[in-house]
């Protein structure tokens, strides 16, 4: 009998048994939605990181000068965490020479970040995202404004009190009316908004247009960096090439305004947001191995499911079997005949929880800020284990029926 | 009825028969009366014994059995129960293997051959037709005769095509697409006959073909048993009804394991109700 014959007569035996089937299948089903949903929520997840974090938190071909890296969550020791407090602070005159031997083309700015209050005459007080940055800061982010207009670098040598917002800032401040023109007070000082930055949108659930934009030289300085030091110094090279001589740069005129010798480590971070995404990477891996593991337990259970009810059809069917061994059918061909079904059945239930799965992932991705993202392995890998499944859970009622006495199945009634 | 009494020894049974090469098994050898394995006899049977072991103890179901049939006979097998003529029915049929002495089917020594060999003798050589029809329930017809085929790797349409000319031989070209249970007990038997038959076997080999079925019917399936008969098919018989027994032209009585009688008839029906 040829494996296609055996497929369709599989596929017969299922369409006959309908319900039973279905109950059959019930638990691989359930096994693969899960396994599906979990790995499209991780997989969506790397996807927003990789795309939308890395390119709107961090911002491709940048790299990031400060004092300590902050993008090791919470696998700092004390000693670690001991050395970052003793490190010097970054400022304005180490930034200045950075810049200087930057090759051209690169385009840099302060980015002194942080969350405070801010209020005005028409919203009550809420946080938002305080940032002290340069005029390029605009170029540097690919921020597009909606209305209005970004600082210029006069108004950041003069340390102008006026400020760009994202677009929560100025609906929640100003709702209803156009905040070009208005006061938005951050810290107690008063600052003119001057322009409205197009919707970012949000990554992981945290809004990316809860921005207020400063020059650094402003008073914000007083809310973002109290201490007159520069929490960052980002710089963005024109290609993927630049960055590492850029970096390099850098790295060398800091070094020499701190006098480190050649055996002592930087005293300050350089970040890249490929040293962000290898954290990541990390983090994913831990979060496919745990997610897919209860899963897998399901698809154990399923299996056992599947094996049972096979029993219970090669002992329903002893006597077909005993037709066929009688007409000709070899232990080989009835043993593929039940393995096919079995793997049928169970390809069928790993198909139906490959759509559920898929459904559930934009469900969860509707529902809550975590991101979804059907990864295309899983498809083929989820169908691939269905089988094998199928297969497993198969071979023994199978090999019990290729076994059968034909004498004997044929009396049975 | 023919129901075997030592069922339960049967799926004990373990032993397996080394493989053969088809080349060794062609031998021809001299069979009993003189009778070869081969052209013109299709069973040669020598010192055939079955015995089971039912919890310790043996029980001898043929005893050596010396049996040989012609191409194209027309043989039944009689005995009342416990006689044996299952356990023959068995060997003849491929189902089962003998514990001592040859059997030899078309040539092929058939009681050394393996798992295998025996399913795809029973597929080529030889055809059942059953007392209780046993045909797939959920199949229809067609695809009931087409089985035997599917085994034997024939392609689909080829298949098709010869289990419609097989219905068409008993009959029932008309009703190839109804499955068994919308059809009466008479078409079913001539269903599994089809079925028998589309193989082109050395052997029809009927265990009690009618006795699931009225005499009127009964009558149905013995005319296309002897239409089968007389246009050169080999027909082997087992029953315990006389008047079925009757309408073959040799009659082979099985008495505790043994063959009590043989007996010829030049013509058919010539001596209805002996024995």
């Amino acid at each position: 009998m040829s494996f296609l014959e055996a497929v369709r007569l599989a596929f017969q035996q299922i369409r006959v048994q309908k319900l039973k089937s279905f109950f059959t299948l019930l638990g691989v089903m359930i096994g693969v939605m899960f396994l599906i949903a979990v790995v499209s929520i991780v997989e969506g997840m790397s996807r927003y990181v990789e795309d939308d974090f890395a390119g709107a938190l961090l911002g491709v071909n940048t790299f990031t000068l400060r004092r300590g890296t902050d993008m090791r969550f919470g696998n700092t020791t004390e000693a670690q965490w001991r050395e970052l407090q003793r490190r010097p602070r970054l400022y304005r005159n180490e930034v200045e020479q950075v810049r200087a031997v930057l090759p051209p083309g690169v385009t840099s700015s302060i980015e002194n970040m942080t969350f405070a209050y801010a209020a005005s005459s028409q919203g009550r007080a809420k946080q938002v995202q305080a940032v002290g940055a340069e005029a390029s800061y605009f170029t540097l982010k690919k921020y597009n404004l909606t209305s209005g207009r970004p600082f210029s670098a006069q108004e950041v040598t003069l340390g102008s009190k006026v400020i760009v917002v994202g677009t929560e800032v100025a609906t929640h401040f100003f709702p209803g009316l156009d905040p070009v023109g208005r006061e938005l007070r951050i810290g107690g000082a008063p600052y003119q908004v001057i322009g409205v930055i197009e919707a970012q949108g949000s990554v992981f659930g945290f809004s990316l247009d809860r921005l207020a934009i400063a020059p650094h030289t402003s008073p914000i300085s007083r809310v973002t960096n109290p201490r007159g030091d520069v929490r960052s110094f980002v710089a963005q090279t024109p290609n993927p090439e630049l960055l590492n001589d850029a970096m390099e740069e850098a790295r060398g005129i800091m070094r020499g305004l701190r006098h480190l010798s050649p055996s002592q480590p930087d005293d300050f971070a350089l970040e890249t947001s490929a040293s962000a995404m290898s954290f990541f990477a990390e983090l994913k891996g831990k979060l496919i191995a745990f997610g897919t593991a209860l899963p897998a337990i399901g698809l154990i259970v399923g299996a056992i499911v599947i094996m049972n009810i096979m029993l219970v059809a090669v002992a329903e069917r002893t006597r077909e079997i005993g037709i066929r061994k009688a007409l000709g059918a070899r232990r080989r061909d009835i043993m593929r005949q039940f393995l096919v079904e079995s793997a049928s059945l169970s390809v069928l239930g790993a198909a139906i929880g490959i759509l559920l799965g898929i459904g559930m992932a934009r469900i969860i991705a509707a529902v809550s800020p975590l991101p979804a993202g059907v990864a295309f392995w899983s498809i083929p890998a989820a169908v691939a284990l269905g089988a094998g499944v199928g297969i497993v859970a198969g071979l023994y009622p199978a090999s019990r029926a290729s076994r059968l006495d034909p004498i004997a199945a044929l009396r049975q009634e | 009825m023919s129901d075997n009494q030592f069922g339960d020894a049967l799926l004990s049974r373990t032993d397996e028969h080394p493989m053969s090469t088809t080349a060794e098994r062609s031998v021809v050898v001299q069979a009993p009366g003189g009778a070869s394995p081969g052209k013109e006899w299709v069973i040669v049977t020598r010192g055939l014994k079955r015995e089971y072991d039912m919890g310790g103890e043996v029980v001898r179901a043929l005893q050596g059995v010396d049996l040989a049939i012609r191409r194209n006979e027309y043989v039944a097998i009689m005995g009342p129960s416990g006689s044996g003529k299952s356990t023959l029915m068995n060997l003849i049929g491929c189902l089962d293997t003998p514990t001592a002495g040859e059997y030899w089917l078309n040539g092929l020594l058939a009681s050394t051959m393996s798992d295998d060999e025996l399913a795809r003798v029973r597929n080529k050589e030889i055809g059942f037709v059953f007392q209780t029809f046993n045909l797939l329930p959920r199949a229809t017809a067609l695809h009931n005769v087409e089985l035997p085929l599917v085994y034997a790797g024939v392609s689909s349409d080829e298949r098709k095509r010869r289990a419609k000319h097989a219905l068409e031989q008993v009959q029932l070209d008309n009703r190839m697409d109804h499955r068994p249970n919308e059809l009466s007990g008479g078409q079913r038997q001539r269903v599994a006959i089809a079925r028998a038959l589309v193989n082109n076997p050395s052997i029809l080999l009927a265990d009690e073909p009618t006795g699931n079925l009225d005499s009127k019917t009964s009558e149905e399936i013995m005319r296309v048993f002897e239409t089968l008969a007389t246009t050169g098919q080999t027909v082997i018989m087992v029953t315990h009804e006389p008047d079925i027994a009757a309408h073959a032209r040799r009659i082979i009585v099985l008495r505790d394991g043994l063959v009590a009688s043989d007996e010829r008839r030049s013509t058919f029906k010539q001596s209805m109700g002996v024995s």
